[in-house]
């Protein structure tokens, strides 16, 4: 038995595939904007990236929280709801200027997700159905708010926060990058996060080692709800107007996309956020670049079926068992 | 023991029976039954209560509104029930109702009544097969798997229909219309399906097989079940069900339309819920998602009657609500039994 020979060999593949799984993601983006590029130079026009990042931002903020949520072994499905929420209130408190407006729509997202945390944290139910019931009934609520109707926003600071420039670059994005820290260090370098990741990793021993557990969930899902209620703002702010039967309708679907192709297993126990960052990068640029050639929308969606599916499966954790 | 234990994966899954009942403490008991016979019994309090309190609620008219005025999607419930027990989900039914509604029309409109009723059943299955594959064989996650299923299953729709621009229609007096058209016949094949397939869980080995897997897929591999096999079934069966239900709904409405279906897996899901099925799976019934089924086919009548100022975004939010408190209720009823 030549067990050196095989032992190298099969360390090899897992190196391979330990270095696909944890940089596939970057280098199919940086794969993907080249092809982008060649195929048509104009793709490097200040004008089309700053359309691609006001359209990704959105996507962004809420697959930060999302991220988070599916680190603990949990998805939330009710962001897209929150985010029509959060689009009901907007113009309900602008009376009390921008900041006493921002507070309201925040906590409101904060308090949506305090629902679906205490569900899943204290009654144990699980995620996918509590989520579920606040994705159906918020919506509702957001358009009996509005009237079943739209409306026009014409705040200047809502409208600067959606389709404003700071140093050249959108002013939500640099909202976002800062999301984007925050989180990276919540997760990375604060108790909060450990815990976050063990509970995902495995509940049971996170409850006996006396972790948490049932704060650390309802914090997670809080985030999410006020990170989905911060994209609603900025969704307002981008189309000048506040209609929930249409804003943020399938966010919930594209966030759990650019987390799953970030590389974050959807089983817990890991949270990638600059993974998550290029996943939602990825997704956009591939629908843009599939736009651009005109290539059209129903295969558009079957490509990015294909490309989930592909994702998932290259991320999966085998040999391991 | 040995005796025991066989007869207890043979038999149709019930905990209570699976031990001698006198040992189990009343209020087990008690949280068994009403787990399992709530929604029944909440349905029949809800329409008793209407009833007596209405003069049109109980008229015939009304009432076959509520049994077949949605088009059949009561059958995307009873595809989800199967899938929901073997501890799965399916979120593409929305998008295969889609599809299946387009290809029935196409069929219809083509080739005559046997092309509209073979091709969406041929590619429902197919596509379940798919889902099913990536799951028992590729050990994906149903729900990653189904929520491309459901990114692919709407995009191939509109492929055929070219972006939703090319809107086929269903030749009146055809046989294909008939399935569709007027109360008793659509009303018969619900009936039929549901009863096959509460036949199908409840009395046959492949039902057993899907509960036991669901309860402990670990403990059902050991055993010798094919499990693989049974899991590629259930979404091929979910699959088929979900195209069928969409050419049936076609006929129905007489075209194609490629607008509808978004969001009816989350109704479905609600439904099985409602009805008693544990979303952990292992155990659940299709008597149970009927009376789920029923149950937010009335509140969403009684509201559009009595509430109809109010518009659909009113049923919404009661639907969210009712979903909330029926979730919490199993939960606790779940930890009395010691199922969690």
């Amino acid at each position: 038995m030549s067990s050196i020979t095989w032992g190298r060999a099969t360390l090899d593949r897992a190196r391979i595939r330990h270095v696909l799984q944890e940089y596939g993601v970057y280098a199919a983006l940086l794969l993907l904007f080249l092809v982008a590029v060649t195929l048509n130079t104009s793709f490097l026009s200040v004008g089309n990236m700053r359309a691609q990042l006001l359209q990704v931002t959105p996507v962004l903020v809420v697959a930060l929280g999302m991220a988070l949520v599916i680190g603990t072994e949990g998805i939330d499905l009710s962001v897209g709801a929150v985010i029509a929420l959060a689009a009901a209130i907007v113009p309900l408190y602008l009376g009390y200027g921008f900041p006493g407006m921002l507070v309201v729509v925040l906590l409101a997202g904060a308090a949506s997700g305090a629902v679906s945390g205490t569900m899943v944290a204290f009654a144990r139910v699980q995620p996918i159905v509590a989520t579920l019931a606040l994705m159906i009934g918020l919506r509702g609520l957001a358009n009996i708010i509005n009237g079943n109707a739209g409306k026009p926003v014409t705040d200047s600071t809502v409208a600067a926060l959606g389709t404003g420039n700071l140093l050249g670059i959108p002013v939500m994005t640099w909202v976002a990058a800062g999301g984007v820290a925050l989180v990276g260090l919540l997760v990375r370098r604060t108790t909060f996060g450990r815990q976050l990741v063990a509970i995902g990793d495995n509940r049971q021993a996170s409850r006996l080692a006396g972790l948490p557990v049932r704060r650390v969930l309802v914090t997670v899902y809080v985030i999410s709800g006020v990170l989905a209620a911060l994209a609603g703002v900025m969704l307002v702010g981008y189309s000048a107007e506040s209609d929930p039967s249409t804003v943020g309708l399938n966010y919930e679907l594209s966030a759990i996309t650019a987390v799953v192709v970030g590389g974050t297993p959807l089983t817990g126990g890991r949270v990638r956020v600059l993974g998550t960052v290029a996943g939602a990068l990825f997704m956009q640029l591939i629908s843009a670049v599939l736009q651009q050639h005109n290539i059209h929308q129903s295969y558009q969606q079957i490509i990015e079926a294909a490309i989930i599916c592909f994702a998932v499966y290259a991320a999966q954790e085998r040999g391991t068992r | 023991m040995t005796p025991n234990v066989a007869q207890s994966t043979a038999l149709p899954p019930d905990p209570s029976k699976a031990v001698d009942p006198a040992t189990v403490p009343l209020r087990e008991r008690l949280a068994s039954q009403l787990q399992r016979r709530g929604a029944p019994a909440v349905l029949v309090l809800v329409v008793a209560i209407a009833s007596v309190n209405s003069s049109t609620f109980p008229t015939w008219g009304n009432i076959s509104t509520i049994l077949v005025g949605n088009n059949f999607v009561w059958l995307l419930a009873l595809g989800m029930t199967f899938v929901i027990i073997t501890g799965g989900i399916d979120l593409s039914v929305g998008s295969m109702y889609a599809l299946g509604g387009v290809l029935g029309a196409y069929g219809a409109q083509h080739s005559g009544s046997l092309m509209a009723l073979l091709l969406p059943l041929a590619v429902g299955a197919a596509w379940g097969t798919m889902q099913g594959l990536l799951v028992a064989r590729a050990a994906m996650a149903p729900f990653i798997v189904t929520l491309a299923g459901l990114l692919g299953a709407r995009g191939l729709m509109q492929a055929i229909s070219n972006e939703g621009g090319t809107t086929y229609l269903v030749p009146k007096n055809s046989f294909f219309a008939s399935l569709g058209s007027g109360t008793w016949v659509p009303l018969i094949i619900l009936a039929v399906l549901f009863a096959l397939g509460a036949l199908l869980l409840a009395r046959t080995r492949f039902g057993a097989t899907l509960t036991a897997m669901g309860g402990n897929e670990n403990a059902a591999v050991l055993m010798g079940l094919p499990v693989a096999r049974a899991k590629v079934l259930v979404y091929m069966l979910s699959g088929t069900l979900a195209a069928a239900a969409g050419a049936l709904g076609a006929a129905r409405l007489q075209s194609g339309v490629t607008t509808i279906g978004v969001g009816y897996e989350l109704t479905a899901i609600a439904s099985v819920v409602i009805g008693g099925t544990l979303l952990t799976g292992g155990s659940g019934s299709v008597g149970g998602t009927l009376s789920g089924v029923l149950l937010l086919g009335v509140i969403h009548n009684l509201i559009d009657s009595n509430f109809s100022q109010y518009g659909s975004a009113f049923t919404d939010t009661v639907n969210g609500g009712f979903l909330a408190v029926v979730v919490l209720l199993q939960t606790l009823l779940r930890r009395t039994q010691h199922l969690s």
